[in-house]
């Protein structure tokens, strides 16, 4: 028998307050920690995928469409721009790198994008087996889409004009080269062509000799100046238009950070009912209990001790809920993973701890504490003798 | 064993317990009678050190009760007074295994299963270890709360109307268990009652 054990054995005797107090932390704690273990893993994400990348040029449009279809590939691109301004950004004595990639095709789900060696250099992926693509018609694959369809070098597939897969199929087939190394990028979910195999399919299906085109070409700046001249000189030419990444990221994150907030105080409020619901269920006891505390005087034991019981009390009970509300929220994560996973987003791994727990099981056994403190000082102040005397 | 000079307590300004002097020495078995409401339970409970009196001073087994901090009063109590209460008040979500270890653990003494059988079979429920206190009868429960006071072999055994609510037999097994348990445990035994029927069972009593 120890402190511990006496407190859980007043738990045990009083199941459904108990459930109750468990119920509300857990699902207030698992919201939180689904909260962390999902924004926390999407921002790395998106960093990962837009490191190294200070601008991403393409046609006019909404800048936060620019970046999200240039750098994550997730939305439709925002129309495409001449090569010709490709070769005048190459030139530019602002710019260290300019990567340009023509997208558009789609093979399963996957998006085809036309893009030189230096796309998969830049993300540092290496080739998993084959070797990189040289000529038109030749592709190399992510790892994921590799692992997800089962084809490897030598494998021949078709492209779908449009992103979503739906579009109608082009007739040339490409032949896969090479797989690449998994990088944890948005590479992953890529295939790789060269962007002469875009130029020529396309070519081929508008059946006339098309102007060469590139859909955005990602910018590396070549010095820190770059960043106050070169998003304003590109702006000022008409069909072109730079996204800042960084810039887009943060506001992309302040839109969705409303959603995000309001569920943390949703959150925060279950855990705070948490804390009441312990208040009152150790509060409420104590009528009950004020002879057994009064006998616990007679045994020997001292105020303070008494106050230790029902405070050990109060943090057993949050301690619990709090470690369920962590599995359960992981639990949640890896459920949302599996589903996600079958949609081909952005993976969510539940397999993963993050610093931001322990500050949450922290804050949910100072709630506990917290709550456990009028009782256990009314406790402490019970007076034996009249006790004893009523009845 | 008691020591008790000029002693009076107070409850909100009305005088409860009056007791100018009285001497008990050790391994003697007292009887302290008087009416509902003259001070025998505030009297043992002085005795314990669960109260503090107003007036007067009190030694038990040497101590004088008042000197000691709050925390040692408690810590000496859990070691060397055991109490049956009048209404019992064992724990009722322990066992009655777990009632008598709560003893040892409040006392901060090593808890001893041994121990904790031996008691139970000297007062005739080791087969109830298991059982909760509401699944026992009064007799029963009554054995425990014997068994609980006596667990820790208490110097001062005290008890607070220990055949209350019983019949003729069940009174007189009551007090014959307390009188074997206290000679057991060679504690001074101090019963406070207002049942006459007790009387015959102690030669000495203090009439409050």
């Amino acid at each position: 028998m120890n402190l511990a054990t006496l407190s859980a054995s007043y738990l045990r005797a009083r199941p459904l307050n108990t459930a109750l107090s468990l119920g509300l932390l857990a699902l207030g704690v698992a919201t939180i920690v689904l909260l962390l273990l999902v924004v926390g893993q999407a921002e790395e994400r998106m960093h990962r995928d837009a490191r190294g990348i200070d601008l991403v040029v393409g046609a006019k449009g909404s800048p936060m469409q620019l970046m999200l279809s240039g750098i994550y590939h997730l939305d439709a691109p925002t129309g495409n721009i001449p090569l010709t301004a490709f070769h005048s950004l190459q030139k530019n004595r602002f710019i260290k790198k300019a990567i340009p990639l023509a997208l558009g095709d789609s093979w399963k789900g996957y998006r085809i994008v036309g893009a030189g060696r230096e796309y998969a250099e830049h993300y540092g992926a290496g080739l998993q087996s084959g070797k990189f693509h040289e000529k038109a018609m030749e592709a190399v694959l992510g790892a994921e889409v590799a692992a997800r369809t089962g084809v490897g070098v030598g494998g021949k597939f078709t492209g779908a004009h449009g992103i979503g897969g739906e579009g109608a199929e082009h007739e040339e087939a490409y032949t896969v080269v090479g797989v690449l190394e998994k990088t944890g990028t948005v590479l992953d979910r890529l295939v790789i062509t060269a962007i002469e195999s875009v130029w020529e399919v396309h070519h081929e299906q508008a059946g006339k000799e098309a102007e060469r085109e590139v859909t955005v070409v990602l910018v590396q700046y070549a010095s820190p100046l770059a960043a106050a001249t070169l998003p304003r000189q590109i702006n000022a030419q008409s069909e072109l238009q730079a996204a800042s990444p960084a810039y887009e990221t943060a506001r992309l994150f302040r839109i969705v950070g409303v959603g995000v907030e309001a569920l943390r105080a949703f959150a925060v409020v279950l855990i705070l009912a948490a804390g009441l619901s312990v208040f009152i269920a150790l509060y409420s006891a104590l009528e009950e209990r004020r002879y057994d505390l009064a006998v616990m005087r007679t045994l020997g034991a001292s105020p303070p001790r008494l106050f230790g019981l029902l405070l050990v009390e109060g943090l057993v009970l949050t301690l619990l809920g709090a470690l369920a509300g962590l599995a359960l929220g992981h639990a949640f994560a890896s459920a949302l993973g599996a589903w996600l996973e079958r949609e081909q987003h952005y993976a969510i791994t539940g397999l993963e701890w993050r610093a931001g727990e322990l500050w949450l099981l922290a804050a949910a056994l100072g709630v506990g504490a917290l709550a456990a403190l009028l009782p256990a000082w009314r406790a402490y102040r019970t007076d034996v003798s009249r006790t004893l005397a009523q009845g | 064993m008691i020591s008790v000079r000029g002693l009076q307590h107070r409850y909100d300004g009305a005088a409860v317990l009056n007791l100018n002097e009285w001497d008990v020495a050790a391994g003697e078995r007292w009887l302290v009678l008087g009416p509902s409401g003259c001070g025998k339970t505030t009297l043992l409970h002085v005795i314990a050190g669960l109260i503090v009196p107003s007036d007067g001073e009190i030694s038990v087994g040497g101590k004088n009760l008042e000197t000691l901090k709050n925390q040692e009063r408690d810590r000496w109590r859990g070691t060397h007074v055991g109490i049956v209460l009048q209404a019992l008040h064992l724990v009722s979500h322990l066992n009655v295994q777990a009632n008598l270890r709560l003893a040892q653990y409040l006392a901060r003494l090593p808890q001893d299963d041994a121990r904790i059988a031996e008691t139970l079979a000297a007062l005739g429920v080791a087969d109830k270890a298991a059982r909760r206190p509401a699944e026992l009868s009064q007799g029963e429960r009554q054995r425990v709360a014997i068994g609980r006071a006596v667990v820790n072999r208490p110097k001062l055994l005290l008890a607070d109307e220990p055949t209350a609510n019983l019949d003729d037999a069940a009174a007189a097994r009551a007090v014959q268990l307390l009188l074997s348990q206290a000679e057991q445990v060679n504690a001074t035994l101090v019963v406070a009652t207002h049942d006459a029927r007790v009387k015959s069972h102690f030669v000495k009593t203090l009439q409050l």
